[in-house]
């Protein structure tokens, strides 16, 4: 049946397409006919087109049906059929990668090169190029610098672009072109400009003065003489946006503004170009400049104005994406534009409409804000989902930028949760909603009215589960908790079973927190626990029997702020723990602590102009689980127990010398494993034996360091040291090592990094110090209920108070971010964030210390002449309370 | 959308691609390393910018952090891709170059059919008009120049009978479309 389908489809293509269903054996082969006699140029084109065409679909070759077809395929030099001849020339470039011994075709294509056809000499340079090696490419040097300079403009061009992709292998001889290159720049012919313009500047970019230069004579040449450089729109833009480098990278040392620079002047000359690409270009490049004023990107913005009104959609959207770019930086500016952006919310082209939108929403006032939603009203029916989500997004902004507006913003939102549409897009909403409710208290109570109107008619379980946490979340610290009980129970009769449970824990939450509503919450409960569902009836009689209690700390700990470890980890803890011993108890302390995830940073920074998505993101394993596995691998690891935290990465080398060294720094209960990570940046030498020697404070003791046995160029290894914390002295458990590379050198040849000789030397390389902070032994936990753990601890735990003046602070924001950075603990309840115009400030924090001590920190912050703080330090160990007030200061 | 100066080098074009009315690749070529380097992404890729692409004639859309101009005839789709902070009406000019390119060599018949049976010179045209990234030339008539080598004037006698009959109704077709 199939291939009676695939034979009417033949018909109906016309005659059959003679590459459909080709086999890779088949044409492997039929490519043996090459290696007839004579060479049958109408028999062989078409075998060679099925061949190019199948590596073209994506088949795979290995190493040797590549070369056996590339050696068939080297025959046919013999024929002179011009097509057959070219189509060898794309052969030899597609296989160059993969077959063997590839440089046996070199002198034939040196023969093309230099020969009469002209046909074929700038194609086999192109070809050559990609067959030469380093080594080779010196034999081909004088063929090459000829061709640069050569008359036929193709010639020119392939030689020039093929040097390009030449520099990379071998920079050294291809920096020796430059004066074939400079003369090539003069050219007649415009893609010859283009190109020698492109080599110039890529041999002389890391000499400015030498850049500058080129670029003056360029512009002169342009402005005054050589007419046809005009024409050359595509060396224009390349000019553009070397100036546009130059004058940024001129930048920090000039005192005079920017339009005084010649370069400057000259991107605005551009302006007037006739190509509107070299227009687009040069606006492109003046509204990206950093630091520009309003004043300078002025013109530039008029000019995107204009090309947005253009018939072509490429230039329509270009110039708003642009737009779009500088509303960020240029707000004011871009309002000018507002008109014709909202002409361009009806677009045809959705990716068009969505930028103008997403600008607008940007650059919008807050009185424009009424307006623009209406408008958005009106066509947010129209659009796919995918645009709906951008929208959505710059909601999002919206709010964060006009918290007065948030009942317009939700009003809206809610409107478009009641419409149809997918996950993605409803979650996306959800999302928006919940950061408005966690940005503005005001906007929280009609926030949450909303969530639970939507959940009475929701058709996505994981959106629902969500909505019903943040209720259990948020609903018991609003002024009336009892209205939501309602929209939650609802969902325990109507709902299915994963809707359900979270309905449980939801309401268990508002039973812990509000006393007065724990005897009803009792009573839902006891019905629920006659559920069908067993994880149902699990849930309800859980928290059913530790609310009966009425303790405040099984509360806490059981109801309010859950389990804080890794799952992964926990999973894995577990299962070695039932294969080994289960006498003992199995201890929760051992499982490391989750680190609070990053992932509601990343949403923000999400870039939103990005119109869709690249599917869904690959989960993968943390990076502290990643670490842990290659720690396992080491000696000794294994005994340390196990691993805490990893820090981020230090540098200890500036990232321009000879050698590069980071470090990681992973903690443990009592020891701390030192990673560094080594890179050799010098081509004649080979380092042996590599690892740091450090000089520890007092205390601390050295068991073990792991030496990288070889780092040749350019790579990077591996070496580690294990040190052990002081025992019992948890006061000295911070200091500052002086760190030392120490290596055995072996000089080698930089071509093939063999070493010359046997024998190296030892040489030694100072690092900068290493210092054990404080943060480094911190992991951060998330308390969802921080005031709940805070008085807990008031009876338990062990305090210290103390008070500092942090002089160097001028803002309550700048003292927030440093202190949280100082200490590595998670902010809670959203403390971190100041409130406009306060004086004084609480931080909430809260963490574990390694080996499984719990810390909480309040930081009471007053401005005045500086940041005046009163610390709180509680925690279960006296001594840990004690490092940490001593730690400040 | 990460805006920031761009970096002055040649290599502009991200990859190139002319796919059927089915999605399925004609030719492709991808040209960054670090853009789809498996056959599977590609083709991936192609997929899901076929179904974006094939229902709005729109001519530009942004998708995986690309942007691609396209251009659709019959029952062909031709795609030039490039870095999103990309020069849009660069990118414009080699679709623009590669579509008349192939229009020329097939002599305005742009469809499948014709362009399967003159694979091998479009593929020396977009050998002609993007060279590892860089653009080599986007001058339509100077590409067909240099790839149009095909001698039609085979003696009579050496073409086939269904050759004869095919360029006879061509030449008719076209004397009757003017």
């Amino acid at each position: 049946m199939s291939g009676f389908k695939r034979d009417h489809k033949e018909e109906e293509d016309g005659g059959g397409n003679p590459f459909q269903n080709i086999e890779k054996t088949t044409v492997l082969q039929e490519a043996r006919i090459f290696n007839e006699t004579s060479v049958n140029p109408r028999k062989c084109t078409p075998i060679l087109t099925k061949l190019l065409y199948m590596l073209n679909q994506g088949e795979q070759l290995s190493a040797k049906e590549a070369t056996d077809v590339f050696f068939a395929m080297t025959k046919l030099f013999q024929s002179k059929d011009v097509i057959l001849r070219r189509l060898v020339y794309l052969g030899i470039k597609e296989l160059s990668s993969i077959a063997d011994d590839v440089i046996i075709v070199t002198s034939s294509l040196t023969k093309d090169m230099t020969g009469k056809e002209d046909l074929y000499r700038a194609a086999a340079i192109r070809a050559l190029c990609s067959i030469t090696d380093a080594t080779m490419l010196q034999a081909i040097e004088r063929y090459m610098k000829q061709a640069i300079v050569d008359r036929n403009p193709a010639v020119s061009s392939a030689a020039l672009v093929s040097s390009l992709h030449m520099a990379k292998l071998a920079p050294e001889v291809v920096k020796r072109w430059v004066n074939e290159a400079q003369e090539a720049v003069n050219s007649e012919n415009i893609m010859v400009q283009y190109h020698a313009l492109g080599l110039l500047y890529h041999i002389r970019k890391s000499d400015r003065l030498a850049v500058s230069k080129l670029v003056t004579r360029s512009i002169q040449t342009l402005m005054y003489t050589n007419v046809s450089l005009q024409k050359s729109s595509y060396a224009v833009c390349m000019l553009i946006r070397i100036a546009a480098k130059l004058i940024e990278e001129e930048g920090a040392d000039r005192k005079s503004s920017k339009s005084q620079s010649p370069y400057f002047q000259y991107i605005e000359s551009c302006f007037r170009h006739k190509s509107e690409m070299v227009v687009y270009e040069a606006a492109y490049a003046v509204v990206n400049l950093n630091n520009s004023t309003s004043q300078e990107v002025a013109q530039a913005i008029s000019v995107l104005q204009l090309l947005s009104a253009s018939p072509k959609p490429a230039l329509r959207f270009a110039a708003v994406r642009t737009l779009n770019q500088v509303a960020i930086s240029h707000p004011a500016a871009v309002t000018a534009c507002n008109l014709d952006l909202e002409n361009l919310i009806t677009d045809s082209n959705r990716s068009i409409a969505t930028l103008a939108i997403t600008t607008l929403l940007k650059t919008g006032a807050e009185s424009s804000v009424d307006r623009l939603m209406k408008q958005i009203a009106t066509f947010v029916s129209e659009i796919s989902d995918e645009f709906k989500v951008v929208v959505v997004q710059a909601i999002r902004a919206l709010a964060l930028k006009f918290p007065r507006k948030h009942t317009v913003l939700m009003n809206f939102l809610s409107a478009m949760l009641r419409d149809d549409g997918g996950l993605e897009y409803k979650a996306s909403i959800a999302d928006t909603i919940i950061t408005i409710i966690e940005d503005n208290p005001e906007a929280k109570e009609t926030g949450l009215a909303h969530l639970c109107e939507f959940i009475e008619d929701c058709e996505h379980v994981s959106l629902a589960v969500r909505i019903l946490h943040l209720l259990g979340k948020e609903g018991p610290k609003t002024k009336q908790p009892s209205r939501y009980i309602r929209f939650i129970y609802n969902r325990v009769i109507l709902e299915c079973p994963s809707i359900r449970a979270a309905a449980v824990s939801a309401m268990a939450q508002f039973g812990a927190s509000c006393p007065d509503l724990l005897e009803n919450i009792q009573v839902l409960l006891a019905r629920c626990q006659m559920d069908s569902d067993d994880e149902v009836r699990d849930r309800a009689t859980y928290y059913s029997s530790i609310l009966n209690r009425q303790d405040k700390a099984l509360y806490n700990n059981y109801v309010l702020n859950t389990l804080q470890v890794s799952m992964p980890a926990l999973e894995k803890s577990l299962s070695e723990y039932i294969n080994l011993n289960t006498a003992q108890p199995f201890d929760i302390k051992s499982v490391p602590v989750v680190a609070v995830s990053k992932s509601e940073n990343d949403v923000k920074q999400k870039p939103e102009g990005m119109l869709i998505s690249s599917g869904p993101t690959k989960i993968s394993p943390s990076r502290d689980e990643n670490f842990a596995d290659k720690l396992n691998s080491l000696p000794d690891a294994q005994s340390l127990g196990p691993h805490f935290k990893s820090s981020e990465i230090v540098e200890l080398t500036e990232s321009e010398t000879e050698y590069v060294v980071k470090c990681i720094k992973h903690c443990y209960a009592q020891h701390l494993v030192l990673q560094f990570d080594c890179l050799n940046t010098l081509n004649d030498q080979l380092l042996e034996n590599v690892r740091v020697q450090l000089d520890v404070s007092e205390g601390f003791e050295i068991i073990n360091e792991i030496p990288c046995p070889k780092l040749p160029y350019n790579e990077t290894g591996t070496t580690y040291v294990i040190v052990k914390f002081p025992d019992g002295d948890i006061l000295n458990s911070v200091g500052t090592f002086g760190a030392v590379l120490k290596f055995i050198v072996k000089d080698c040849d930089p071509a093939t990094g063999l070493p010359d000789i046997d024998e190296g030397y030892d040489d030694e390389y100072m690092l900068e110090e290493l210092e054990i902070t404080l943060a480094d032994q911190i992991q951060k936990v998330n308390k969802a209920n921080w005031g709940a753990a805070w008085e807990e601890a008031e009876s338990t735990f062990h305090e210290i108070e103390d008070t500092y003046s942090l002089s160097s602070m001028n803002t309550l924001e700048e003292a927030v971010v440093n202190i949280i950075k100082y200490l590595g603990l998670q902010p809670a309840e959203r403390s971190d964030k100041v409130p406009k115009g306060k004086s004084t400030h609480t931080l909430l924090l809260a963490g574990i210390f390694r080996g499984g001590v719990d810390i909480l920190v309040r930081a009471k912050l007053a401005l005045a002449d500086g940041v005046t703080m009163q610390l709180t330090v509680r925690s279960t160990d006296q001594s840990i309370a004690e490092l940490i007030t001593s730690a400040i200061g | 959308m990460e805006a920031c100066l761009l970096e002055p080098n040649l290599y502009c074009v991200k990859g190139i691609a002319i796919l059927d009315i089915d999605g399925n690749r004609i030719l492709a070529k991808y040209y960054d390393k670090n853009v789809f380097p498996t056959p599977k992404e590609q083709r991936a890729y192609e997929k899901n910018l076929f179904n974006k692409t094939h229902r709005a004639n729109a001519e530009i859309i942004m998708l995986d952090g690309l942007t691609c101009v396209y251009k659709s005839n019959v029952d062909l789709f031709f795609y030039v891709m490039g870095s999103s902070n990309e020069n849009e009406l660069i990118l414009m000019n080699v679709l623009n170059c590669l579509y008349d390119s192939v229009s020329q060599i097939l002599r305005k018949n742009v469809e499948k059919r014709a362009v399967m049976e003159s694979l091998d010179i479009v593929m020396l045209a977009m050998d002609e008009i993007c060279d590892g990234g860089i653009i080599l030339d986007a001058d339509s008539s100077s590409v067909v120049s240099r790839v149009a080598l095909r001698n039609d004037d085979i003696p009579i006698g050496e073409q086939t009978v269904a050759q004869v009959f095919q360029s006879a109704k061509e030449q008719l077709k076209w004397s009757l479309l003017k």
